[in-house]
């Protein structure tokens, strides 16, 4: 098998008293889409964070391509992000938050304005974020992840706040990267799209990677033919579990 | 380095913009406009602009600088994202906040003064209280920066920078009062140095009024702080207190900032 493109091995975060992860082990294959799905503070948001040093992990190992990535800062030149909330600075233009990224990573190599020209983002862009829609600012947020062709892709509930129109450009995006080789990890409570997307589900409950495999082993091992009666079934399992 | 400059240059081209800078700089001209005006003398205004500046810089500076980094959350994760350091990111964000706020001072006080025309004497304070609040700017802005990473909640956070404040502004001279009345039975000229060195504000007030002719009104104290203002010793311990002010604020909060999770 293919070195994984990140490996999540015995990772622990807490929160003053709150275990926000407890003991993660996940991977995540290089050329597919990942979808991490659970409940609301099952720790989705803080795993993401960790694998892009936002959040500091207490103890555990994350490699990316792998190297082990905690502690350094060079390895997020080859991730693109896309947080959940789309809140710049109010005063700067769309232009000059991607000069700030280009200057900031670096890299002069030639740019990824797909989702620029797909969304019209051309006139957006020069006008101060703050007299745009949250929706168009989503759309810059989206067009900024995918703008360095970054062979990793994170994207926080990318379509939260997008037209569906906006939104089937975006997930047309992600299939094509993915198609390109990119691997994508993707978070989101629509489970009608991840299962248009995802190749691998990694669920999570109360801090745990409660499952990590494939969308089919998934539905196979829960007796369904959804990921969303999956998700559900595996919620209700895993609660049983937690009470008992 | 790099990423300080380039953080700063992003940074600061935001804050340069915002429309409470702006007012920032407005009122300090209009301040400033009206007293040349009014007293017809520029070290009169100068005088008068002492106190409204040892006021206004810490408070503008210590808000403006705390809401402004609660506001930019999203703005440091964004770029805390892409491959850069956070000690250089921590110093371009307090760079990139201090610097507009010492420009929007100078321009505010400076541009006035220049339309009306001073002469050599004036320059010379003028000079001062310029030097003074921009100094007062980069300390109160290395509090502000320290209170919005320090402080998770925003609303805790702003109310610690106002505590501040109000304690180096108001609630330390009163104590400074108290503790000369209760002793007033002992000679505390160096006491009084010590205190004076223990605030960033009130270093700033004896630097400048020291500057001014009339010090002599300050009486002995006066005289001492003089001598002491005056001697090698002192400036060397006013620069260090000063250097000491901005730079205790800026490691704290680099340390915080570097093992913050955001």
């Amino acid at each position: 098998m293919n070195r994984p493109k990140i490996q999540i091995t015995d990772l622990s975060k807490r929160f003053g008293t709150l275990e926000v992860l407890r003991s993660v082990d996940m991977a995540a294959r290089a050329g597919r889409v990942i979808a991490i799905v659970g409940p609301n503070g099952a720790g989705k948001t803080t795993l993401i964070k960790s694998v892009l040093g936002l959040t500091r992990p207490d103890a555990g190992s994350i490699m990316v391509d792998g190297v082990e990535v905690l502690g350094h800062d060079d390895y997020r030149a080859r991730i693109g992000y896309m947080p959940q909330i789309a809140r710049f600075p109010e005063n700067l233009t769309g232009a000059e938050l991607i000069a700030m990224l280009k200057d900031l990573r670096g890299q002069t190599a030639e740019q990824d304005v797909e989702l620029i020209s797909s969304f019209e983002l051309g006139a957006a862009l020069e006008q101060p974020l703050r007299v745009l829609s949250g929706g168009t600012r989503q759309k810059v947020n989206a067009a900024m992840a995918f703008l360095f062709s970054p062979q990793l892709l994170i994207l926080d509930e990318p379509t939260a706040g997008l037209d569906p129109l906006a939104s089937s450009i975006l997930k047309d995006k992600i299939l094509a990267e993915r198609g390109a080789g990119k691997t994508v990890v993707v978070t989101s409570h629509i489970m009608n799209e991840l299962e248009e997307l995802a190749d691998d589900v990694a669920f999570m409950l109360e801090g745990r990677a409660a499952f990590v495999g494939t969308l089919d082993e998934l539905k196979r091992i829960t007796n369904q033919i959804t990921l969303e009666r999956a998700v559900a079934t595996m919620m209700s399992r895993g609660w049983i579990k937690a009470a008992a | 380095m790099n990423t300080i400059r380039k953080v700063l240059k992003y940074q600061a081209r935001d804050a340069v913009r915002s429309r409470w800078l702006i007012a920032y700089a407005i009122f300090f001209a209009l301040v400033t406009d009206g007293l040349l005006r009014f007293s017809g003398d520029p070290v009169k205004a100068q005088l008068s602009l002492v106190s409204v500046v040892l006021f206004v810089v810490p408070l503008v500076a210590i808000v403006f600088g705390t809401v402004y980094l609660y506001n930019a959350r999203e703005f440091i994760e964004l770029i805390l994202a892409q491959p850069v350091n956070r000690a250089q990111t921590y110093a371009g964000l307090y760079v990139g906040l201090a610097l507009p706020l010492a420009l929007a001072f100078m321009l505010g006080i400076g541009v006035p003064f220049l339309l009306h025309g001073i002469d050599a004497a004036a320059w010379t304070t003028l000079i001062a209280l310029l030097v003074a609040g921009v100094v007062l700017t980069f300390v109160f802005t290395a509090i502000a920066t320290l209170i919005a990473v320090r402080c998770e909640d925003r609303l805790r956070g702003l109310g610690t920078a106002i505590a501040v404040w109000l304690l180096l502004t108001v609630v330390y001279d009163g104590l400074v009062l108290f503790v000369l009345a209760v002793m007033s039975d002992y000679p505390l000229e160096h006491a009084t140095l010590a205190m004076m060195m223990a605030n960033p504000i009130d270093i700033a007030r004896v630097g400048l009024l020291l500057r001014f002719d009339n010090s002599a009104m300050m009486g002995y104290t006066g005289a001492v702080f003089l001598k002491f203002f005056g001697g090698t010793v002192g400036m060397a311990v006013t620069i260090t207190a000063l250097t000491v002010w901005v730079s205790a604020p800026i490691a704290l909060g680099m340390r915080v900032f570097q093992r913050k999770d955001f």
